[in-house]
């Protein structure tokens, strides 16, 4: 029997093998190198990170493809990678933070990072199911193991806990789902399950059953209500800096998955599966929203809000058209800047003394203590919210205005209104940081920001308030990935 | 004939699953795994997947049941401690949709609406080049890419394992 090899072609998975091989660098370092401070280490990471970039803008408009149709890079492809790598990058510098001290074995838990990094890569990248799986379990089973970090600590490692048994579980839902398509189309990839629907419509009931637990396992990665259940209690026991990485990591690549389905199968554009989506897209935000208004913990509140903003995305996913998805990558974009900038400034007000500073009414009077943390943090705030000019109201005008093209009127009305919502819980922080007494009379004391947290915050303050007042040429760019989606 | 003992060995392997599920005793939930394990790798068998079918006795009921049994023994562990199920409003959930989604699946199967697609190793195929010789193409060829991830997964695990079992870490430095 012959054996015929596919093209290979190295220079399509060029980012994602740059990341794991700079991945298993950073973890050989901290191995041998047990005196090397953690800089170093962050460094040689933050060094692969631009590399990825480097290569990921080389490829941009080839569309390049590998492994036999296995992986492609497509515009939309690369921006959705770049955002990731931008959020990894940040979150590589917040975990420099000095307070946060608990996890001590830093070759590890950078080199986890990026192989989490790598795992959404590959999962983006994927033009066939088998890929996206293998990629979602390299991303997950990081993740796991990053959230258990701090494992001296009943919180965290309850988190790793639960966030490995329901994944796993949630995993199983998945890979039902593939199987099930498999068995019915015949098919891995995106181009055999969208010619499969094209010749038979939804008519087998196997393959409809394997669709939607299919989508039940990317519910659940991307958190939307009614799988949301193990957010709060994994984003409060993980580091705060993972917890920032997942929140927009996990769930952006659930997001690329979902898209990159519904664009090859046109026929989810009939009347059913939109019920579907409207119905997941109003409960997500709105559950997540008005739960947010009872939280006490800082960590817990952003883990709700996250899920709202899910919601949000939602709706532009929905939209289903150019300007949706364009819009869905600007407010992926807006949202790295503004969430991992919020949980940036959460783990340097983090720990002082050992004492945890993680109850809103902690932040009282911060404002004047602490003036450019605290003003970062409201400019975050703000953005999350949505008033402008921030990242967080062009955003989700570009989100809304795309679903009210696509004829989703009383879904962006609710939406809108959800926002309203919204704004009680994140105002309640800047009114806490700048017009209350702080609680015993005085703040907390906190010991110098190190520079990778200064810097991460900088630039994601930067990048908020960039977006927000010239959003036209980063939407001009996105609105030509948009146009350009093809399936290779 | 095939079809009977394939329906034999699905019972047989959801008794199994249920009786280590509810045994209290976890050597004996590990044995029924080991039915469970054998029972699947009868009818991957009886299907015509030889080479998965012994990978499964190797592996599974090989080596992982060895680890098993071998941590419950290093761990002595009684009988286990039933914690209270959940809030009775949670049970009744959870019975009322399982039971709606049993239904569902009969319904599906009654309907008869079910047909798969062949891939491009059916069964005669198969049967005249070899189990192993169609996977190692497949799995060296097409499926290169995930074959080398696959690695990568392992390697996360077993990073995974080391950092949480360890007992101590090493000093801040």
């Amino acid at each position: 029997m012959d054996l015929i090899i596919p093209q290979i072609n190295f220079s399509a998975i060029a980012p994602a093998l740059t990341v794991m091989i700079t991945a298993v660098v950073v973890l050989l370092i901290g191995l041998f190198f047990q005196k090397v401070q953690r800089e170093l280490l962050a460094i040689v990471g933050i060094i692969g990170l631009i590399v990825s970039l480097g290569e990921l803008g080389r490829m941009w408009g080839k569309d390049i493809t590998g492994f036999g149709g296995m992986v492609g890079n497509d515009n939309f492809t690369i921006a959705f990678q770049m955002i990731f790598i931008i959020a990894a990058f940040l979150a590589a510098l917040l975990s420099l933070n000095r307070i946060e001290d608990e996890y001590v074995s830093y070759g590890e838990f950078y080199g986890l990072l990026l192989f989490a990094l790598s795992g959404i890569i590959v999962m983006v990248q994927g033009l066939n199911l088998l890929i996206v799986f293998l990629g979602l379990e390299i991303l997950s089973i990081s993740l796991y193991i990053l959230t258990g970090f701090r494992k001296m600590r009943a919180d965290s490692i309850e988190a790793a806990l639960k966030y490995f048994l329901l994944g796993a579980f949630s995993t199983g839902f998945l890979l039902y789902g593939i199987a099930l398509i498999y068995g019915t189309t015949g098919s891995f990839s995106f181009k055999g399950i969208s010619s499969y629907v094209n010749a038979n419509g939804f008519t087998n009931v196997l393959f409809v059953a394997g669709i939607i637990l299919f989508l039940v396992g990317l519910a659940f990665k991307a958190a939307f209500v009614p799988f949301h259940q193990w957010t709060p209690d994994v984003y409060q026991g993980a580091p705060t800096p993972i917890a920032a990485f997942m929140s927009v990591g996990a769930k952006g690549a659930a997001f690329a998955v979902l898209i990159r389905l519904f664009v090859s199968v046109a026929a989810f554009s009939t009347r059913e599966w939109t019920i579907a989506i409207w119905v997941l897209a109003l409960l997500t935000m709105t559950i997540g929203n008005v739960v947010a208004i009872v939280q006490q913990n800082i960590k817990r509140m952003l883990a709700y809000s996250s899920i709202a903003h899910a919601g949000y995305i939602l709706v532009g996913v929905l939209a289903g058209n150019e300007m949706g998805r364009s819009a869905v990558l600007f407010y992926l974009m807006a949202y790295t800047f503004m969430n991992l900038g919020a949980f940036g400034v959460v783990s340097y007000l983090g720990i002082s003394h050992k004492v945890e500073n993680l109850r809103i009414e902690s932040y009282r009077g911060i404002g004047y203590k602490y003036p450019f943390a605290a003003l970062a943090m409201a400019v975050f705030m703000f953005s999350l919210a949505g008033v402008p000019p921030t990242a967080g109201f062009i955003g989700k005008f570009y989100l809304f205005s795309a679903a009210l093209k696509a004829g989703f009127v009383w879904l962006v009305i609710l939406s809108v209104l959800n926002a309203v919502i919204s704004a009680y819980y994140y105002l309640r922080v800047v009114v806490a940081m700048y017009m209350q007494e702080p609680e015993e009379g005085k703040v907390f004391e906190l010991p110098a920001a190190s520079w990778g947290v200064g810097l991460a915050l900088l630039l994601a303050v930067l990048g908020v308030l960039y977006m927000g007042i010239f959003p036209s040429s980063l939407m001009q760019l996105f609105q030509k990935t948009a146009e350009l989606i093809s399936m290779l | 004939m095939v079809t009977v003992l394939l329906y034999l060995f699905g019972i047989l392997a959801i008794l199994s699953a249920l009786g280590m599920v509810f045994h209290r005793n976890p050597v004996y939930s590990a044995l029924f795994l080991v039915v469970t394990f054998f029972s699947l790798a009868s009818i991957y068998a009886l299907l015509g997947a030889q080479f998965l079918s012994i990978i499964q006795v190797m592996v599974y009921a090989g080596a992982i049941m060895v680890l098993f049994v071998f941590v419950i023994m290093l761990l002595n562990l009684r009988k286990e401690v039933r914690l209270p199920i959940g809030k009775p409003a949670q049970v009744i959930f959870g019975v009322i949709f399982g039971l709606l989604l049993f239904v569902e699946g009969l319904l599906i199967i009654k309907s008869g609406s079910i047909s798969g697609t062949l891939g491009r190793y059916p069964q005669a195929k198969v049967n005249v080049i070899g189990n192993v010789e169609a996977l190692g193409n497949l799995l060296f060829t097409k499926y290169l890419f995930p074959f080398e991830l696959a690695s990568i997964i392992l390697l996360v695990g077993m990073i995974g394992a080391i950092i949480l079992g360890r007992k101590k870490m090493p000093k801040e430095l």
